[in-house]
């Protein structure tokens, strides 16, 4: 039987909200002579101190709730979970960086964590003394660095470099480096978070290899936490999926976990577009709610690549008469202002004769070509050439790394853009 | 039977080589896992030398150009002008001395208390024990403090050739206590301190100009003989007064030295250092969460 080499015991973690311990050494005398003089404290606000049980129990946030898990030795698991569901905050508490507020971790064998890759590194030190230092500050000494000085020059691909200071780098190769010191850290347990939503797809490759080597060939224990379905689908064996800072789903099937997290992330969302007042247009006909959802009509909020979804479009029609020759169309762009595409019924020639009354429209994407990101949807409705409606961010679509192409490979981030079905061959 | 597998357990327990709980007693220091960490201190002092004097067209030089600067001002103005006593130490010497004890003081203080400041994002990213940061730093500024000191010896033993009355003395064999209970006095008040910033952002703006009140309230500039004997005994309340005037004793055979006043001396050098490894050990576990 595999040891267990970490054992979560009922761990909690709380934190305060608002401005943390940043008081000023003021605040803090005037509370002391305050209380000195047997006055209210006058650095609390009046309101809080009105309902002073009811605000300072709101002021404190659980980021985690009654945590407990055995993860066992070579075990590969994924933590995954939205944000803010205490991901992180598990891994810096399995990392030493903050304690927990109740309960205890006992861990057995050495311990590292990649919760960003280089820190630490001076931009004005060559690549081998940056190799050091990352290396030191992980917790190996400098025997074992010297060991392993070629094999992490080598895998970072900088051997050319290797006496450049750091600040001629690219920010790739940065993240090499610091993948690579890691990667060769050989610690029983590594705790991996994100780093491979950074570098090119060749070396995302090189370190998901090196990390199913480092668990599979070397039995060494992989907490690895990550948005990315994809990989963590490809890495792990077993997972947890986290949810407002307590354990929701646990198995050893990483296939069961993903399924759980994707229904969990279906949950309804609707848009309240109908407390929106910077719309435009003549308003003869309003948009009441804009939702994606899946074929089966369930509300998602994260679209995979890939994925077949339809965009909801709910409309009031305020005048008796129908309105004529409806256009409908949603642009999509990046929050940096670049726009993706328009999806218009003028393109496709199906402008809506006759609309009036309520109803719903739907505009079916049969495969997403869109990668990760975030993407804002702007709405325009025009009857007869004139506007009617408009609405600039209207909804966000939140698309997550999905297998557009079918064959389990996962378009990296540092490829951004719209993904075409292609194919290549000799001719 | 029972026995057998109670003992079992107990056994499994002490197999975990690391327990995380919420609270640390504030005395537990860890010197091992310090220990264990030491290629990393070598390593930070040779980045901070390194990286110091990359880009500058003087590189180390300016640890002998500062000292040299800050003695000509202090002799000028208040040898020259001022016209101070120095015991009868010359002038430029009293003052080098003065600086180059008073700079290693400083700067283990200064560079010290920004500690928790300066490292939060490597604090927040990684663990290792933080106790690594200021012992590098006091390390990082001992290189400096001897070159001046080699600075210091040339002028002194050039001067003393000249026919100086300065000479060497017994207090001689005391110097490296001397300077270890320096820096362990800045030390202890720089870690001090940047447990204390972690709460009160304000006081990282008070270090350097309280620095500069300390040492006037030091005998760095001027002779504690100088001072009126009744006001003596307040300054040498300041612990650094003895260990200034014994500096100068051992080295340029003038000052002040009285077992008592050094022996409070040292106490108060093993207080403030204990004060600050537990306000620090304190404040290290929490502060990523209050930063």
């Amino acid at each position: 039987m595999a040891k267990t080499v970490i054992h979560v015991e009922d761990v909690w973690k709380r934190y305060r909200l608002g401005v943390i311990g940043a008081t000023t050494l003021r605040d803090d005398l005037k509370r002391l002579s305050a209380k000195l003089r047997g006055k209210e404290d006058p650095t609390v606000p009046l309101d809080k101190s009105n309902h002073l049980n009811h605000k300072t129990k709101d002021a404190y946030t659980w980021a985690l709730q009654n945590i407990n898990l055995e993860i066992k030795e070579g075990e590969v698991i994924g933590i995954i979970g939205k944000n803010g569901a205490g991901k992180s905050t598990l891994l810096k508490i399995l990392s030493k960086i903050t304690p927990p507020t109740r309960g205890r971790v006992k861990i057995r064998g050495r311990i590292a964590s990649l919760l960003e890759v280089g820190t630490g590194m001076h931009p004005e030190l060559t690549g081998i003394e940056n190799i050091y230092l990352n290396g030191a500050i992980l917790g190996m000494s400098r025997r074992e660095i010297k060991e392993k000085l070629d094999d992490i020059i080598d895998f970072a691909g900088i051997a050319k470099y290797a006496d450049t200071p750091v600040k001629r780098y690219s920010s790739g190769m940065r993240v090499r480096l610091g993948f690579a010191v890691a990667a060769f850290l050989e610690p029983d347990i590594l705790i991996v978070d994100e780093v491979l939503a950074v570098g090119d797809a060749e070396f995302q490759k090189r370190a998901v290899g090196k990390m199913k080597e480092v668990s599979s060939g070397q039995g060494r224990t992989v907490l690895f936490v990550s948005h990315n379905m994809a990989s963590v689908q490809h890495l792990c064996h077993s997972g947890v999926v986290l949810d407002k800072g307590r354990v929701v789903y646990q198995s050893q099937n990483i296939d069961e976990v993903i399924q759980y997290y994707a229904k969990q992330v279906r949950q309804q969302v609707s848009i309240p577009l109908m407390s929106r007042n910077d719309r435009s247009g003549r308003g003869e006909i309003r948009v009441q709610e804009l939702c994606i959802t899946d074929t089966q009509g369930n509300l998602i909020d994260t679209i995979l690549t890939g994925q077949a979804v339809n965009i909801e479009l709910a409309y009031k029609v305020s005048r008796e008469a129908p309105l004529q020759d409806v256009m409908v169309a949603l642009s999509l762009r990046r929050f940096d202002g670049t726009v993706v595409t328009t999806l218009s019924t003028e393109y496709l020639c199906s402008n809506f004769q006759q609309l009036t009354g309520e109803g719903r429209l739907l505009c079916h994407i049969p495969r997403l070509p869109l990668t990760s990101g975030e993407y804002i949807l702007n709405v325009m409705i025009r009857s007869q050439g004139e506007i009617q409606d408009w609405l600039e961010d209207a909804c966000v679509l939140c698309v997550e790394n999905g297998d557009f192409f079918g064959t389990g490979q996962v378009v990296p981030a540092s490829h951004p853009g719209v993904l075409f079905e292609h194919m290549w061959k000799h001719k | 039977m029972e026995k057998h597998s109670v003992k079992n357990l107990a056994s499994q327990e002490q197999e975990w080589t690391e327990v995380i709980e919420p609270d640390k007693p504030w005395w537990q220091l860890n010197i091992g896992e310090l220990w264990r960490y030491r290629d990393l201190v070598i390593l930070l002092v040779r980045r901070d030398f390194v990286a110091q004097y990359k880009q500058t067209i003087l590189g180390p030089l300016w640890h002998l150009i500062t000292p040299l600067l800050s003695t000509l001002t202090y002799t000028v103005i208040f040898g020259n002008i001022a016209k101070l006593p120095t015991d009868g130490i010359p002038p430029f010497l009293f003052y080098l001395c003065g600086t180059t004890f008073w700079g290693y003081f400083a700067k283990c203080l200064t560079s010290t208390a920004d500690t928790f400041v300066a490292n939060q994002n490597i604090f927040s990213k990684v663990y290792f024990p933080r106790l690594v940061m200021p012992l590098s730093q006091v390390i990082s500024a001992g290189i400096g403090f001897l070159i001046q000191l080699g600075l210091f010896l040339i002028f002194a033993a050039y001067a003393f050739w000249q026919g100086a009355p300065i000479h060497l003395s017994w207090a001689l064999s005391l110097l490296p206590l001397l300077v270890l209970l320096m820096v362990i006095l800045g030390l202890g008040m720089g870690i001090i301190i940047s447990a204390m910033t972690t709460k009160y952002h304000d006081l990282r703006h008070a270090v350097s100009f309280g620095v500069q009140l300390l040492m006037y309230a030091t005998p760095v500039i001027y002779p504690l003989s100088m001072v009126p004997p009744q006001w003596q005994k307040y300054l040498l309340l300041n612990p650094l007064t003895s260990l200034m005037e014994l500096f100068r004793l051992a080295l340029l055979g003038e000052g002040f030295f009285e077992p008592v006043w050094f022996a409070y001396s040292v106490f108060m050098c093993v207080v403030v250092l204990l004060a600050g490894v537990v306000s620090f050990n304190r404040v290290e576990r929490i502060f990523v969460d209050t930063v």
